[in-house]
């Protein structure tokens, strides 16, 4: 059976709830979908300890509240799709979902770089760890070490000593004098620069290295301690967690299965929309993070605008725009600011496994020129993660570009495929 | 009988308590050495990207195999198998 909505917002982080109420608010019978048991995404994500936080409570309930219904559908991961409806897979059963237009706040990953021990347990995201503790992961009294780069690794090691973890350091890549010249402009976004301070009060006592990256990391059967390089010269912190992420990277395969046009202009393709965040494929709106990395300001504004024009309402979008472009500003500045030290790409030694679900090595992907070879010699990327994970690591590696998406979007029960499959009529 | 804001579950056989709200991959690195699965080549891996992409903490959860520990949330009496 398919359940018909006028509007199917995919993903309930900031961008999508935005979407959602927009929508709504215009009357539309508007679907809510994530793969995720609660809404707020990854930025307002429910925390077993501390509740879930304000802005996403605040979000959630104004769903009520709108003149259309909204129907919030937890616990939905997205098999496949076509511009009209979606193959979604729930803990018990397949269910198709139509609609008459779609806005796709599918949101970003993390960028992982490879680097010798990477696969250890204990060495996760660092937005990773900061999702597994708010899910209740222990790190109480744990030793952790954060790094990466950017803004994130200082939400993580907020987040992580709030849960009782002995945060030893944060290592972030960009240089000190970059980091200083981010901060110099913050006082351009208010809400960042105190969302900054309060960070920095949170964080105090805790080592911030500049120009500092994790090079190995050690242990036998999980982590027990990491190299850092460091500009004032190599460190070794015995460690029992190592969070370290390296930025984020927009989520577009299900864009990519629709047919939506992407924007290669960085290295890690995003999905292109035109002012009014249409994509190139009819009915089809996208917002937030997978439109391009620009953080939660940019992700409220463009969902709130995706949800009017889906709903048929461009004025109510269009007189959103100076705030989009202004909040979109910001994404120049982290780019400009945390741009990855070309040293972060070379940590990987021949023997480092990149595709983790095949324990493919680096050596093993040499004189290899395209995704697809690679993956029929060496069954690189053709795991469980379907190439997030290696694929976006060989991207950034320079070695060659993510091999594109094939439906199932995820693994898949069998009863599921055989409900049929929209993305192949 | 689950205590207030408590939920028991039982991982590799190890009974275990995880806060109301926890998700498997809180259970399961409660108890063990925060170990998964076993990699193709037998190597020890657990969870790192916490939001479904990664699939390395994917687990058996009653009776139903590669389910990702991360996204599935704790439920009482589960039982949760690792190296599945």
């Amino acid at each position: 059976m398919t359940e018909r909505y006028d509007v199917l917002v995919v993903g309930a982080g900031p961008a999508g709830l935005a979407a959602a109420r927009a929508a709504a608010s215009h009357g539309a019978r508007v679907g809510l979908l994530d793969a995720q048991a609660r809404h707020g995404g990854q930025v307002w994500r429910h925390d077993v300890l501390h509740g879930t936080p304000r802005p996403a409570r605040i979000a959630f309930d104004l769903l009520a509240r709108t003149r259309g219904h909204v129907e919030w559908l937890p616990q939905h991961q997205v098999i496949s799709a076509d511009h009209r409806t979606l193959l979604v897979e729930t803990p018990r059963a397949a269910v198709r979902l139509s609609c008459g237009s779609m806005v796709l706040a599918t949101g970003a990953r993390e960028l992982l770089l490879p680097f010798p021990g990477w696969t250890l347990p204990g060495v996760t995201g660092a937005g990773g760890i900061q999702a597994l503790a708010k899910q209740g992961w222990p790190v109480r009294g744990k030793r952790v070490v954060v790094a990466g780069s950017g803004p994130l690794l200082l939400a993580a090691a907020a987040t992580l000593r709030r849960h009782g973890a002995r945060v030893l350091g944060i290592c972030e890549q960009a240089p000190a004098a970059a980091v200083a010249a981010f901060a110099m402009q913050l006082w351009r976004w208010p809400a960042r620069a105190v969302q900054a301070a309060v960070l920095r009060t949170r964080l105090a006592g805790i080592p911030y290295r500049c120009g500092s990256f994790v090079r190995m990391a050690h242990g036998r059967d999980a982590l027990c301690g990491v190299d850092v390089d460091d500009p004032h010269g190599p460190l070794h912190i015995p460690c029992d967690l190592l969070a370290v992420g390296y930025g984020l990277v927009p989520n577009v395969e299900l864009a990519s299965m629709l047919g939506c046009a992407l924007d290669h202009t960085r290295i890690h393709p995003c999905v292109r929309v035109d002012t009014l965040l249409r994509t190139s494929t009819a009915n089809v709106y996208a917002a937030g993070e997978s439109c391009g990395i620009a953080g939660l300001a940019a992700a409220r504004i463009e969902g709130s605008m995706a949800g009017h024009a889906a709903a048929g309402f461009p004025a109510a979008a269009t007189a959103l725009l100076p705030s989009r472009q202004r909040a979109r500003r910001f994404a120049d500045l982290l780019a400009q600011h945390f741009a990855l030290d070309a040293r972060t790409r070379t940590l990987a030694g021949a023997d480092t496994i990149i595709c983790r679900c095949e324990d493919v090595t680096l050596a093993a992907l040499d004189g290899f020129t395209d995704a697809r070879a690679a993956r029929l010699a060496t069954r690189c990327g053709m795991g469980a993660c379907q190439g997030r994970i290696c694929g976006t690591t060989l991207a950034e590696l320079d070695r060659f570009p993510h091999g594109g998406t094939r439906p199932p979007l995820f693994p898949a029960r069998l009863a599921t495929l055989a409900t049929g499959d929209p993305s192949t009529p | 009988m689950s205590a207030a804001g408590t939920v028991r579950l039982s991982v590799d056989g190890e009974p275990v308590a995880v806060p109301a709200g926890s998700s498997v991959a809180a259970a399961v690195a409660s108890v063990a050495a925060a170990r998964f699965r076993r990699s193709v080549r037998g190597e020890p891996r657990a969870a790192v990207c916490g939001m479904g992409v990664c699939f390395e903490c994917r687990v058996r959860i009653d009776d139903t195999p590669h389910q990702r520990a991360c996204m599935t949330p704790a439920r009482e009496g589960m039982q949760v198998s690792t190296d599945d």
